[in-house]
């Protein structure tokens, strides 16, 4: 029964593609691509629209406020609303603006993080596309992230446009090294850069309790939050939201644009929060596995969505929590501390690898991630170094 | 189908490499090139070369171009001020453009010629297995450890370099 219930998507394309069963290979291939895609638009759009209400009500929560509670029972069709208003918006592009890179922006933004959710497994024998290099895959789509945000600054002519272009530049490629020195240790670890074996690979349980998610080693754990941090600022959350921090630069990259291209960005933003959160539950948190295995008659794929919805939560929360950082403390953590950390990582999982992968690897891994951290804070601790404030430019 | 695929995408990539030489702007030659190379990732991915693919979109797309594109707008002082030298404007000279039309003619001549008389493509190619990451990876750390860890030194090298040059002097 419940693994019916664990293959029954799996299934279900089957049967659609036996409708089909008599054309040839790649018609068939085509028809089952296209099923994935449409699934997975289909999936993440509602989760999207799902998320932006829930977001703005566990903000409300936090704060003290009741939030949207107009549209529909407790607000849920706040997204329809939503969505409405920005189709029925007018759409404004500025006279001076380059009117083809303005439109394609939010475009290529949008198509990158769509892409990316391609490769993640989100549950038994359901990964859209398995490719050899998926994970490199991530990152290479991923990069171009940083093109799409600068033709958007670019394109609109405008200087805030242009200055929250270029601090979102500077942002993403300082994060975007730890974030991808983090993985390092677990493609090491399991010998693979196919999201699918890494996802088995967490598949046992020590000693019949105690699951294998990478979460759980001392290395694991550092380069998790490593990741989790610059997944962060990657995404230009709260704390991190720097580029388009609207009391100092208005809007960033997103200054000139309105009504449905506006739209296009915050969807954007939030498929790349959940491409990022998918990428850490599969590298870290054990994928679609179970966290026990009289847990496991639940289908993969609620396993996967409940460590998504998680981390989500974990975003929002901090969302509601933290205070905008400074761009100079930012990149100042990105690169003596996070780099560092991250490089850490990759020595402790080798030496977790080659002391057993057990109890003795365990505790010569926390040893080595120990010791760095407790030397680069003595290193980089400036508390006795504070002076009155000068300014060198600014007289 | 694959010849299909194939012929789309030269299309592609030609007219993108076109469109990069020609276009006056030249934020949108910059972009241009980044979709040239996109094309030619896609080749990569068609002849199997997975890996390969994706480190060109990754090194070329993810940072080349953003460099490129900065130094665009660091360096002029309005990147969307026209181009005078790119194409043959009526009063510019024919002497010029005519050399550089003989000069791309007899490379492409040259390589087109070297190309008929090599003796690999009149026999058959040998069947190559799929080239995995995994393969790579191993032929990088057992066969290429060392022009790995030299061109790790360089990059290393590279990087103190640059931090040297920005480093702020002390008075």
């Amino acid at each position: 029964m419940s693994s019916v219930l664990d293959q029954m998507f799996v299934h279900g394309k089957r049967w659609l593609l036996s409708w089909i069963a008599g054309a040839p290979n790649s018609v068939i291939q085509i028809t089952s691509s296209l099923i994935n895609i449409i699934a997975l638009l289909a999936v993440f759009l509602t989760l999207f629209a799902l998320i932006s209400v829930l977001e703005r009500k566990i903000l409300a929560r936090m704060q003290n406020r009741y939030g949207p509670n107009r549209v529909g029972p407790f607000g849920l069709f706040q997204p329809i609303a939503d969505g409405i208003k920005m189709l029925i918006k007018e759409d404004i592009v500025p006279a001076r603006a380059d009117k083809i890179v303005h439109f394609l922006a939010p475009v290529v933004l949008a198509a990158v993080a769509i892409l990316t959710l391609g490769v993640i497994p989100y549950g038994r024998n359901m990964t859209p596309f398995t490719i050899d290099g998926g994970i490199l895959f991530f990152f290479a789509v991923g990069s171009a992230t940083e093109l799409a945000v600068f033709m958007a600054g670019w394109a609109s002519n405008n200087k805030f446009s242009m200055l929250g272009a270029m601090r979102a530049i500077a942002q993403m490629f300082s994060y975007e090294l730890p974030l991808i020195i983090a993985v390092l240790p677990v493609v090491m670890v399991v010998g693979s850069l196919m999201p699918d074996r890494i996802v088995a690979a967490q598949g046992e349980y020590t000693l019949g309790i105690v699951p294998r998610w990478f979460v759980f080693t001392p290395w694991g754990a550092t380069a998790f939050i490593l990741f989790f941090v610059s997944g962060l600022v990657e995404s230009n959350r709260t704390p991190f939201d720097v580029p388009e921090g609207e009391s100092e630069i208005v809007a960033g990259h997103m200054t000139e644009y309105s009504g449905f291209k506006y739209a296009t960005f915050f969807m954007a933003e939030y498929l790349g929060m959940f491409a990022v959160s998918g990428l850490a539950v599969t590298m870290f948190l054990g994928g679609w596995h179970a966290p026990a295995r009289v847990l496991e008659v639940v289908p993969s794929y609620v396993w996967f969505f409940a460590k998504l919805s998680a981390l989500l939560f974990v975003y929002i929360w901090l969302r509601a929590t933290l205070p905008r950082t400074r761009v100079d403390q930012m990149m100042n953590v990105a690169w003596k501390f996070m780099l560092p950390m991250a490089f850490t990582c990759v020595i402790a999982a080798a030496v977790w690898h080659y002391a057993g992968r057990g109890l003795r690897g365990w505790l010569w891994s926390l040893f080595v991630i120990v010791f760095v951290y407790s030397a680069l804070s003595i290193l980089l601790d400036t508390r006795r170094k504070f002076a009155p404030r000068v300014y060198r430019f600014a007289e | 189908m694959n010849s299909i695929a194939f012929i789309s995408i030269s299309v592609f990539t030609l007219a993108a490499a076109l469109a990069a030489a020609t276009l006056r702007n030249l934020m949108h030659a910059a972009l241009c090139l980044v979709l040239a190379l996109l094309g030619l990732a896609s080749f990569f991915f068609l002849l199997g070369a997975e890996f390969v693919g994706l480190a060109l979109v990754f090194i070329y797309v993810g940072a080349v171009a953003v460099l490129i594109v900065f130094t665009i707008l660091l360096t002029r002082r309005d990147s969307r001020e026209h181009r005078g030298f790119n194409l043959p404007t009526p009063k510019a000279t024919t002497g010029r453009t005519w050399s550089g039309v003989l000069i791309g003619l007899a490379v492409f001549g040259g390589l087109t010629w070297s190309i008929l008389n090599t003796q690999l493509l009149s026999i058959a190619p040998p069947h190559i297995r799929a080239l995995t990451v995994r393969k790579i990876g191993e032929t990088l750390m057992t066969g290429y450890v060392w022009p790995l860890q030299c061109v790790g030194l360089l990059l290393t090298a590279a990087l103190i370099g640059a931090l040297v040059l920005v480093m702020e002097e002390k008075q």
